[in-house]
Parts: structure tokens; sequence; C-alpha cells
């Protein structure tokens, strides 16, 4: 029985996330493990990703994916409708969702008219972001994710702290402690190949019995009709070609025009997100099994969901929708690094996460509102991400555009400000206070108790009321 | 450019980047009517706000003149963030021309090759701030300064990681941005440098004031400073 909770208004981020935001980057600091674990990661990511800058100018095929991405989004309307045609020419079946809840009623409505029991899924954001399972058990129908970290989490019954790497929080011990309990025996090893290999044997029974493998897209190649699964276990291969039925779900965005630059992307994305020049495995599906050929689905379903995204096209975030999902922005977001993507409480987190989350939830939803404020706008994001997104405007934006007790508050405050800082004698007025307001709180050139404001700042570090500060 | 955090808590920062420039030969004038940038509101999500205070300072600063900020973060804001922040708007093409002519402290001494003579020995180790080092893209004009003025820089790891001051953010979310600035307190004395030197006061006074906070034996002082003796 999953703790996870629906929702029913479309919403991306979780319901059942515990405390504010900055309540659980609290909490995670504490967690010394999980900073161990992160930061193991993130800087294997690091390095791996650099070679791939040197050996192959990772950089400058940034500027050519940029393009091809921003030119996708322009012409999306039409290279949709392509797509669609190329599909159903394929004989798949394709349906075109507003949000998430009528891609879940799809998708159970399928499984139970097919008589489906068990589900068996490949790693996919974007059935994260419409609760999909948590809609598929609730229509008692089983769920089982075959990726070895989706596996993993659903067994700790925990969220994504990762695009690509979703049980990158959790080490070597904490997995073979989860597959223990699951096996219900101690006999599993607990060095990686050992965990793997268990991983394998449990997982392929599971195969068996799936009426429906659901997978996610990577890329939707309109010219053709074909999506792109990306991975690096196999068992995408396994999802969308063992059951009778394969459903790929896809976020609207995610369609190229032809070949030509599906396989610019292709090449970009592994770099980026693992820094590998390539993914162990491509699966390129186009329709279902046709006539004459010995393997694949008897069903192939493509369900593309909009879920607001289509509204963000001509806007100022418009650039969001480049996004594909490689996971290279949070790898390198100090904030990311420090208390991992579950404390964004969205299964897109770090950079992009902070965006997307409250641009398709609503400036004013409680549980997204205010992720954009975390950040330091250091530009790490804009720098690591390999189609160009220059994130820390999007952060900067989607700061203007969010709204809350806080925002109203702040926006009161900087009116204010904006009121004396805009004039010269009010500012020299005002610094004049501040100043006397220093020395006043100062001992030693150290202030380490500020009112108002400056609260924050003094709760975890001193101000110096002398310059250069004394020691 | 003053900038408003000199004028709040480190005067001696603009007044030795003055110091440096003139001994480099420059006439420099320092315009009375000055306030600040406005990055605190526009980062904060107030553009509107952030507008009427920018709209001031292009004011102040039209003229044919460069205009030299001792602050990566500063400069960035006007070259990057005031062509956006004006789009449409009837000062949009003075905001542009501002862009335009606005530079960063180390990045005018290398433009023009300026050599203010010789500057503290150090040993320091030099902090890379973020908007110096992403927004400008420039790493090596704060170095060549130093260098050229005979300090000493010990490069500390991860030079180019956040220190998470982050403007607002570290009033946001304390906990965190103290988190980094510990490690990049703790980095810095790691070098063997016992002085942290960047082109950001913002950073300096968040490094600073967590290693006080936290007991870490770290001094801290710009970059004008060092160059200025």
């Amino acid at each position: 029985m999953s703790t996870r909770r629906r929702r029913a208004d479309g919403g991306v981020a979780y319901l059942d996330v515990q405390g504010t935001l900055r309540e659980r980057t609290v909490d995670a600091l504490r967690d010394r493990t999980l900073r161990g674990n992160l930061d193991t990661a993130a800087t294997s990511w690091g390095e791996s990703r650099d070679a791939m800058r040197e050996g192959y100018g990772l950089d400058d095929m940034r500027e050519r994916a940029r393009e091809i991405r921003r030119s996708n989004i322009r012409n999306l309307p039409a290279l949709l409708a392509e797509m669609q045609a190329n599909v159903r020419e394929a004989g798949g079946t394709v349906v075109r969702a507003a949000d998430g809840a009528e891609a879940c009623r799809y998708i159970t409505g399928l499984a139970r008219a097919r008589g489906v029991k068990v589900v068996a899924k490949s790693k996919s954001m974007a059935t994260e972001e419409i609760k999909l399972n948590e809609a598929l058990q609730d229509a008692g129908i089983e769920v089982v994710e075959t990726d070895l970290g989706e596996w993993i989490l659903q067994l700790a019954n925990e969220h994504p702290s990762h695009i690509i790497a979703p049980a990158v929080h959790l080490n070597r011990e904490q997995v073979a402690a989860l597959f223990r309990e699951e096996a219900g025996t101690d006999e599993v090893p607990d060095d990686r190949e050992g965990l793997v290999a268990h991983a394998r044997v449990r997982l392929r029974e599971k195969f068996a019995e799936a009426g429906i493998g659901v997978s996610g897209v990577n890329l939707g190649v309109a010219s053709t009709g074909t999506v792109c699964v990306v991975e690096n276990e196999g068992n995408a291969r396994l999802v969308t070609s063992q059951p009778r039925i394969h459903v790929a779900v896809m976020g609207m965005e995610r369609v190229v025009a032809d070949w030509d630059e599906a396989a610019h992307i292709l090449q970009v994305l592994p770099m980026a997100a693992i820094g590998q020049d390539a993914a162990n495995y491509v699966n390129l599906i186009t329709g279902p099994r046709r006539e004459g050929e010995s393997d694949g689905p008897e069903e192939f379903h493509l369900v593309i969901i909009d879920g607001g995204r289509g509204a963000l096209r001509g806007t100022e975030f418009e650039e969001a929708l480049s996004c594909i999902r490689c996971g290279a922005c949070l790898y390198s977001c100090p904030m990311w690094r420090s208390v991992g993507g579950q404390a964004y409480g969205s299964p897109y987190s770090g950079p992009i996460g902070a965006v997307i989350t409250p641009l398709l939830e609503g400036p004013s939803s409680p549980a997204s509102r205010d992720l954009p404020f975390m950040s330091s706008l250091c530009g790490a994001c804009g720098e690591a991400c390999p189609v160009g997104i220059p994130l820390q405007d999007l952060l900067v934006r989607a700061r203007a555009r969010s709204s809350s007790p806080a925002t109203r508050a702040s926006g009161l405050a900087f009116r204010a400000w904006s009121r004396l800082w805009r004039r010269p004698g009010t500012y020299r007025a005002w610094m004049a206070g501040w100043r006397l307001m220093l020395r006043a709180r100062g001992k030693d050139g150290w202030a380490t108790d500020l009112p108002g404001p400056g609260a924050g700042w003094t709760q975890v570090r001193d101000m110096p009321t002398k310059w250069p500060p004394r020691r | 450019m003053r900038t408003c955090l000199s004028d709040a808590v480190a005067p001696s920062v603009w007044k030795a980047s003055k110091r440096v420039l003139e001994r480099c030969g420059v006439t420099v004038k320092v315009p009375r009517a000055q306030t600040c940038c406005s990055q605190p509101a526009w980062t904060a999500g107030h553009p509107d706000q952030a507008r009427a205070v920018a709209r001031h300072t292009i004011k102040v600063f039209s003229g044919p003149e460069e205009v030299v900020v001792p602050s990566g973060s500063c400069a960035g804001m006007v070259v990057h963030a005031y062509p956006e922040m004006f789009r449409g708007q009837p000062e949009e093409e003075a905001a542009i021309d501002l862009a335009r002519r606005t530079i960063e402290l180390t990045q005018f001494l290398a433009k023009h090759d300026l050599d203010p003579g010789p500057g503290a020995p150090g040993p320091v180790t030099l902090h890379d701030s973020c908007h110096m080092l992403r927004v400008l893209d420039e790493s090596r004009s704060p170095r060549e300064a130093l260098a050229k003025g005979g300090c000493e820089v010990r490069e500390m790891q991860h030079t180019d990681r956040c220190c998470g001051f982050g403007g607002v953010f570290s009033i946001n979310f304390p906990e965190l941005s103290g988190r980094l600035g510990e490690e990049k307190a703790r980095a810095a004395v790691e070098s063997g440098a016992r002085e942290v030197v960047s082109c950001d006061l913002g950073c300096l006074m968040h490094i600073v004031g967590v290693a006080h906070r936290e007991g870490i034996p770290l001094r801290a002082r710009h970059v004008a400073e060092v160059l200025d003796r």
C-alpha cells in the first residue's frame, strides 16, 4: 500500500511532503549520509562530464542543440500534428491529454478494458508528474517499476531525487537493506554487481505477468512518428516490447522535426546526463508490431500531455520547454548538491524543477511557489545546460511571477526601499541610519544580532561593522 | 560606481578602487547622486521597484565615460539585466548604452593594460564570485591584476563553486546559505592563505561572517584593497 497520495487537481508537486521548503532544507542538511551520497554522485558526474567537454566539444554542440529545441518549440503545433499522423499511419493510437488527470483516466481505462492486472514501467518523469502509479493502484492494478533506481524507491516508498538517477541519494548499504527486506531473506549480496543481479532476477519475473508496459519518451521524431526511449539497463526495451500493450507517455514539448535533429539531441543527452558519449540502449519505436514481425507489442498508445506546457509558448518562459530532462543542472547546482531532490517536493527538482514546477502548477500554488527562491542565482545551471536554457534568468522571472504572503510582504518592503533608494538624499539618510545601527549593535567589530530582515543574516553569520573585518 | 554594499559596510572598497585607478593615471569621477544598481529588488522578484531605482542609476551615469564598478555582481546586473529590465521602456536605449559602458574594476585594468604598481604581497586566496565568473565570464582579470601587483595567490579547491551568499537567498534560506559559506571558508583556509579576496564584497561579507561565527581563522579584503596596498 502506498502512502503517496494522488492529487485531483492535476498539480505536479507531491502532496505528502511535510513542512515548508526551508524546513525541508534544514532536515536534509542534518542528514550526513545524504550529503556524502550526493557529493559522491555530483563529483563523479562532474568529472565524466568534463571529459565530454574536452573530448567532444560539448560546449560547441550546445549552440546547435539550443537552436534545434527553440525551433521545435516554435513549430510545436505543426510537429505534434505530424507526429500524431505518422504514429497513426504506423498503426498506433495517439491521445492528447490536456492534463495529468485526463492521461491517467485514459491509461487506467485502457487497463480495465483489456483486463490487465499488472503494469510494468520503465523510468519516466512524465508519469511521475501525472502520478500515474497512484492512479493505477487506486484502480486496483499492480504497478512494477523495472528501472533499478525506481524499483529501489518503490521498495523504500520514496520519491525520486534526480531526473535521471532517481535513487542517487541512497548508497549501496541502504539499497542492500531494502532488497533484504523485500526478499524476506538475508541472502542478498551487498556488492554492486550482486545487487544488480538480484534485482534482475526479481524483476524478470514481473515482466512475464505484465499486460501493459508503460514507458516515458525522451524524444518524439515527427517525420517518422518514432518515439526514442533512452536507457542504460535494458529494462525499457523489455517494457516496450514484452507486454501485449505498450503505452508511451510524452510531455508535448519532447518532439523534434526529423532524424538529423534527433541524432544531435541523442548525442548531447547522455553526454550531459551521465558524461558518456552514448547511452547503453536507445530504443526507437514506430507503432506496434507489424504483420510478419516476430517482436513487439500488439498495441501501441502514445499519450501526449499538455499539463500547462502549451500555455508557456510565446511567454518569457518559453525556453523552459527546450529542456531535454538530462539532469545536468541538478548535479551542477550547489543547492541540489546540498539537500538533494526530495527537499524540493516535486518530481522535477534542481534549477529546472524550481522553474517549471510553479509554471505548470500556477504562481500561487503553496506546494511550489517558494521554489524559485531556493537559488543563489550562481548560474552553474545555465552553464551546465546542454540546450542553453538561461536558467538563472528564468529563476528571476519565476520569482517575479510567484505569489504568496511572503512575496506580498517583500513587495511592500521593496516598495518602501524603492522610494528611498531612487533619490540620493533619502538614500544617504538611509545609509547614515544603517551605519548608526551597525555601530550601536557592533561589538569588537562584529554585530551578532541584527533586527528585522538582518535577523536572517545573523542567524548563521556575523556582520562585520568595520572593514576590512577584524579577526 | 560605489555600490550600495560598499556604502553600507565598507566605504574603504570604493575609496581603494578610486586610488588604484588614479595611480594608473585614470581620471575618476564618483557621482555623489548615485545610489544602487537595483539588484536586490530585481532578484527578489520585484522588477517594477527595481526599475525605478535603476532609472535613477541610468540618469546619474549618463555621459560618454566608462563606468567602472568594484563588483562583478553589480557590473553583471547592469551589463546583463538592464537590457531585459528596460525592454520596451522609454529608457531602453539609455539602458543598453550604460550596459555597454559598464565594466568591472579588474576587467577595466586588463582592458586598458593598466598597472597600479605594487600592492599587498599576500598570500591570499581568490574566490571567483559567481557573477564575475558566469555572468561576466571572467576569471583571469583579477588574477592578472593581483599578479601584476606582486600578490601571491594560493588557489583553493573548487574556487568556482558558489559561496552561498546569493543576496536575498542568504536571508530566505540562512541554513543552506550558511552551510555553503562554511564550506567555502574552510576551502579558503585549506589553501594555506589566511586571507580570502574577491571582486565581490557581498560574497566576502558572507564568507567572513560565517568564518567568524564558526571560529574559522580567515581574514577578508576586496581585490581593490589588496591592489591599493
